[in-house]
């Protein structure tokens, strides 16, 4: 098959890339990328564990083909802490215990973070239909809502 | 140990492998490649039931890019009439789950297997497999399976005499089961049924396999116990122990599923015969299709009562589904249903019935769900008709230290009427509920108590001193939940250290003794207790090497926050050697500081639960959503209280989604009809309110720091409790599993 | 393997030429919430996939004035929750549109596509047909319009002709005093697909309803306009009896089957349940408009 050539900007930094144009953005990531931090829980888009960022909307990259990265702007878990600095959604998920195995993680952080970025002030309510589209098997969610609500409060007093 | 003061036992410490998880650089198994890999995939049965008269691979073998085909040829065949077992499971049945052997026996059953050198090319040479099927009669159902004239899979398995689909039985006894209903004033017998369910793990099983030139294989793959890998690889493959190294990645999830093995063998065997390394993966289908899950079930309970609410007598008879071969977990039911009352007439019967669907494997507190959820719903019945507060009747018929327990041995400490007492006293239990807040709107309050075993068994813990004066552990169980952080903190108090100063690991099959697998709420007690015997042998080398500095008897010489002092005046007067000094004199005074302790480990007291919960119920659609859940449970010691609460929030929501919307659907020809995330409907965030829970911690007096197994117990009440309450709600009582919304209206039509 | 082309056309003329030419062994790539999914378990094997977000008209949203507008057929749900009047104008089409899936899913899934995916069952149909929403579609033989209602023809299949794309949806203007709402019934509270849809839209005129539409999903092989509903409601005051009369006809239009998201009887029940309270809803908007 005739691979595609495709040219994005994955986590701030431009990338080059070949796919098979039937692959998903899933396959990429986790290929020829090898950003294995995205997740795969279904490859049919009901669990979230592969949630990314294109052009700062929340999608799971298993529903996109890798070729329409082309000219895009990805953001995966892999960019979310800045160097050593983690972004304050990934501390406080260690310091509140809100992963457990942790395969569903990444995907809830870039679900989360997407979520303060629209709504800083979420309620209970907000969170959990926020993230309803991350199925988590662990936690029974308590923990991550909670940190999420309280990295908010976080945030909106540093800011 | 039980010094309530400690300050890292107990402390809400970040775990040592976060930050790799938070930032996606956790190695999870399907993220591990190899140099020259190829992929391989699994040719899967379209049949429910079929006899399998020949597999024709050769143009599967000639399609550009293929490197190997195996089917059960080449897996290690063991023979019908002699089990051999590897902990609770027999060879014999393992090597036909792997690879269909004699009979494709369900919907999804491996057939044959192909390493290609992607995995198009694999999935075009399965489809080139010529497989020729006599398609049988198939059955799923455990009423069909038991009837005379059901079609049976295994020819050879009798029962009573006759081939059967009944493939074992399991009786416990106590007392006069007769004599007890005859002294009883009320007996209730009930007979429920729950659906078969999955462990949901988020993370397909994968695996990773090199199969060198020199015979030496080395395994990548999300378990819960890599020593089950290797030795389970071993005897389905015939190669040596010594000869695989089975390394556990990272594990997404597994609740007991993860506690046997699909892949390893048919990957070990594809590299074998291509000369190089294969990756599988499955997908969510072939997961939900093909592995797992925990049992359905159709039980009977009769309990008889004194109008005082004292029990008498309790008669369970469970039938649960194995799937496909044999192996059902009875002694959950059986055993557990009764365990935490003090009960003198009890006659438990399980029945292992085996049908055209995937074999089950472990799910948290196997089959213990399903038998409380009759007893406990039986038990709610008898208090509602004695007029007795159902917490009340259970603290008056609580077990009792000494007793007997219906499963054998005589209980030590008994934390039952604890954690009934934590949800009596609870403002929760006492808080007033609006039973009817709007119209068609209906809501009610259950509760219902748990009991399981826990477990105790072998576990290897490896604790080194750095050369700099720190210090790595290392353990033999994969770490699903946390159990890393519990470790390291157990070590940096002993060692009177920081905690950021302890890094644990989990060792490979190479690098650590052996260590049984991550299951039966064993991992915390065991581990724990092992690494406390370890650190305490460490400790006494570090006070060894400052007697040796100072000159001094080691006995002369006390351990004490994080320092060697002189254990008193009359020991002289030396300043004290801290851990860094003394491991930067450790070469000279004697070698290298570290070792490692092997134990079976002994003396896990069991876990007993209570719960509370209330329940919405929109009457017209027959939606039940839970609105606020209590959950009790002695937990002996919290050495991470995060994690402790995790499991038990966690096990509650794998119990509602049990309860009210998860099951398996077959269509008309055996095949699953909800093989996806999809329609197998395990709850979302938004379906769930926050899970209180309730940590009693009674210290286990067996364990150095008390711990007592958490991961099992928490799933045990809530299928009974969630039940409890839709009946308080809607004054009509379920029996049957999950109470989905087309079940709750048909069942208050014709209520 | 198989050979996989991917096209994106910048013109909507582009695309026609190459559906048409592919002959049926092309297939529109929206957002692709249903066409990866098919491509991955085998369903579909496209020969080409045509990916139509790069064409203006498909991702524009325009505000026609009282009420009316026009939306692509490739505006995913996130684009019609963050526009400054949609959701004012259409609350209920708006709700359905961003219950097809998850957040994720709403940041890809249009209505377009959930209109073409032929679902019974598709969220955004129902509160389209009960909306009065018109497809404009292009084809080889040039540009056409039709109600939404005419398109599905049965579980995964459309009216559509050979090399027609659904271009986008016109929504009416409103007059005052109207309002929509959409209501499903699903086991959990997100993530399911619709055991029955049912969008509404009302217009009352001092208490009095004057224009009445009902669009009914997943209880037969394609979404229902109910007009037997409607004409219960329209002339009466969604008094008990009207209520309970397009309950009963919307029970009546039922034609489900029994699946593993539903029964028939289930089915049956619940859209007389949702017509009510979701005429209760669309009443409420009404007044305040």
């Amino acid at each position: 098959m005739t691979k595609m050539h495709v040219t994005t900007t994955i986590n701030g930094e431009p990338v080059e890339f070949l796919s098979d144009p039937a692959a998903s953005m899933l396959d990429a990531l986790r290929g020829p990328l090898g950003l294995t931090g995205t997740k795969e829980g279904c490859g049919t888009g009901d669990c979230g564990a592969c949630s990314i960022t294109v052009d700062g909307r929340l999608v799971c990259a298993c529903l996109m083909l890798a070729v329409e990265a082309e000219g895009a702007e990805i953001g995966t878990i892999e960019g979310m802490a800045q160097g050593d600095h983690l972004h304050p959604l990934q501390q406080k998920f260690l310091e509140m215990a809100a992963l457990q195995c942790g395969i569903c993680t990444p995907g809830v952080l870039i679900a989360a973070k997407s979520l303060l970025e629209k709504n800083p002030d979420p309620t209970e309510e907000d969170v959990r239909f926020g993230l309803a589209g991350n199925l988590c098997r662990c936690t029974g969610y308590d923990k991550i809502v909670r940190a999420v609500l309280e990295t908010a409060a976080e945030m909106r007093s540093a800011a | 140990m039980n010094d309530m003061s400690n300050k890292w036992i107990g402390a809400r410490t970040i775990r040592p492998d976060g930050a790799d998880k938070v930032t996606g650089r956790a190695q999870y198994s399907s993220d591990y490649n190899m140099p020259g890999m190829v992929w391989g995939k699994v040719l899967r049965s379209p049949h429910a039931h079929a006899r399998i008269r020949g597999i024709d691979t050769s143009k599967a073998e000639a399609l550009p890019g293929v490197k190997a085909v195996v089917t059960a040829k080449d897996i290690v065949e063991f023979p019908l009439d002699k089990s051999v077992m590897l902990g609770i499971q027999d060879m014999r049945w393992m090597c036909r789950n792997v690879m269909a052997r004699e009979k494709a026996l369900f919907h999804g059953h491996p057939i044959a297997a192909v390493a290609a050198i992607n995995e198009e090319v694999a999935a075009q040479a399965c489809a080139l497999i010529e497989v020729d099927y006599e398609v049988l009669p198939h059955v799923i159902e455990i009423e069909d399976a038991i009837r005379p004239d059901a079609p049976i899979l295994h020819e050879w398995n009798q029962f009573e005499g006759k081939p059967s689909n009944i493939a074992g039985t399991m009786v416990l006894k106590a007392g006069d089961i007769e004599k007890g209903f005859a002294e009883a004033d009320l007996v209730v017998e009930r007979t429920f049924t729950t659906r078969p369910v999955h462990q949901g793990h988020i993370e397909p099983q994968s695996c990773t396999v090199s199969y060198a030139a020199d015979g030496r294989v080395t395994i990548w793959s999300s378990s819960q116990g890599q020593f089950m890998v290797r030795a389970m690889t071993s005897l389905l493959t015939g190669i040596p122990q010594s000869n695989i190294r089975a390394i556990p990645a990272e594990i997404g999830g597994g609740f007991g599923a993860k506690t046997i093995i699909y892949l390893e063998p048919v990957a070990v065997m594809l590299s074998k015969k291509s000369g190089r390394p294969v990756k599988m993966v499955m997908t969510r289908e072939e997961v939900q299709r093909a592995t797992g899950p925990a049992p359905g079930s159709r039980m009977t309970v009769k309990i008889g009562a004194k109008k005082d609410g004292t029990l008498v007598a309790a008669q369970g008879t469970f039938y649960l589904q194995a799937g496909a071969l044999p192996g059902s977990p009875l002694r959950g039911p059986v055993g557990c249903s009764f365990a935490a009352y003090a009960i003198p007439n009890v006659l438990s019967v399980g029945y292992d019935v085996v049908s055209n669907r995937s074999k089950v494997a472990a799910y948290r507190a196997p089959g213990a769900p399903h038998g409380a959820f009759a007893a406990e719903c039986v038990l709610d019945e008898i208090a509602e008709a004695l007029g007795l507060d159902p917490l009340d009747m259970r603290l008056k018929n609580s077990a009792k230290p000494g007793d007997k327990a219906i499963y054998g041995p005589v209980f030590g400490a008994v934390t039952f009427k604890e954690t009934v007492e934590a949800i009596k006293h609870h403002p929760h239990y006492k808080a007033p509920l609006d039973k009817n807040p709007a119209p068609g709107v209906k809501r009610g309050r259950g509760v219902a108590s748990g009991f399981w075993y826990n477990a105790g068994g072998e576990s290897s813990v490896q604790v080194n001193i750095t050369e700099d004066g720190n210090v790595l552990v290392t353990t033999g169980h994969p770490d699903v939940g946390g159990s890393r952080a519990s470790i390291a903190n157990v070590v940096a108090e002993l060692l009177g250290i920081d905690h950021a100063r302890v890094n644990v690991m989990i060792g490979d099959t190479q690098t650590i003794g052996f260590s049984n697998l991550t299951g039966g709420s064993r991992v915390t007690f065991a581990s724990a207790m092992v690494a406390t015997a370890s650190t305490e042998k460490v400790i006494g080398q570090l006070k060894e090497r400052a007697a040796k500095i100072w000159n001094i008897d080691a006995e002369a010489v006390k351990w004490d926050d994080g320092m060697a002092l002189p254990a008193g005046d009359n020991a002289g007067k030396f300043p004290p050697l801290s851990l860094k000094e003394l491991a930067a004199k450790a070469n000279e005074m004697g070698g290298p500081i570290g070792t490692q302790v092997q134990l079976n480990t002994t003396g896990a007291d069991p876990g007993f639960a209570t719960h509370c919960v209330d329940v919405e119920v929109d009457v017209e659609l027959g939606i039940i959503r839970v609105i606020r859940y209590t959950a009790a449970q002695d937990v002996g010691r919290a050495l991470h209280p995060g994690y402790v609460e995790g499991q038990i929030q966690g096990g509650v929501v794998q119990g509602i989604g049990w309860a009210l919307s998860e099951e398996y659907l077959y269509d008309a020809k055996g095949r699953v009809d909800n093989a996806s995330f999809l329609d197998y409907r395990m709850p979302v965030c938004s379906d769930v309110p926050m899970i209180e829970a309730l940590v009693i911690e009674i210290p286990n007096p067996k364990h150095p720091q008390g711990v007592r197994g958490v991961g099992e117990a928490p799933i045990v009440p809530p299928l009974a409790a969630i039940a409890n309450a839709v009946h308080d709600a809607l004054g009509t009582r379920f029996y049957a599993l999950p109470m989905s919304p087309p079940k709750v209206t048909a069942r208050l039509e014709e209520a | 393997m198989t050979d996989i082309r991917y096209l994106a056309p910048r013109t909507l003329e582009e695309a026609v030429g190459a559906f048409a030419a592919a002959a049926g062994a092309a297939r529109i790539l929206a957002g692709g919430t249903d066409l990866l999914v098919q491509m991955r378990n085998g369903a579909v094997k496209p020969g080409t996939i045509i990916d139509i977000k790069k064409i203006g008209a498909m991702t524009a949203v325009d505000d026609l004035g009282g009420g009316a507008f026009r939306i692509g057929a490739a505006v995913p749900g996130v684009v019609l929750a963050e526009h400054p009047t949609f959701g004012k104008a259409w609350p209920g089409v708006l709700e359905a549109i961003n219950l097809i899936g998850s957040k994720q899913v709403q940041g890809r899934a249009s209505p377009g596509g959930n209109l073409c995916n032929g679902s019974p069952a598709g969220d955004s149909v129902p509160a389209m047909v009960a909306a009065g929403a018109v497809v404009t579609v292009q084809g080889p033989g040039g540009r056409r319009e039709m109600p939404v209602e005419a398109v599905p023809a049965g579980p995964g299949r459309t009216n559509l002709a050979p090399g027609e794309i659904v271009v986008s949806f016109t929504l009416p203007a409103r007059s005052k005093g109207s309002g929509d709402a959409y209501l499903r019934m699903i086991p959990r509270t997100e993530m399911d697909i619709a055991v029955v849809g049912l969008g509404i839209s009302l217009t009352l005129e001092g208490g009095i309803v004057k224009a009445a539409r009902v669009g009914l999903g997943a209880v037969a092989p394609t979404v229902l306009l109910v007009e037997d509903a409607a004409k219960a409601l329209i002339g009466s005051r969604l008094d008990d009896a009207a209520l309970e009369a397009a309950a009963a006809a919307c029970r009546a239009a039922c034609k489900p089957i029994n699946d593993k998201r539903g029964t028939i009887v289930y089915r049956t029940k619940v859209a007389g349940v949702l017509l009510k309270r979701a005429a209760a809803i669309a009443a409420q908007r009404a007044g305040g408009n």
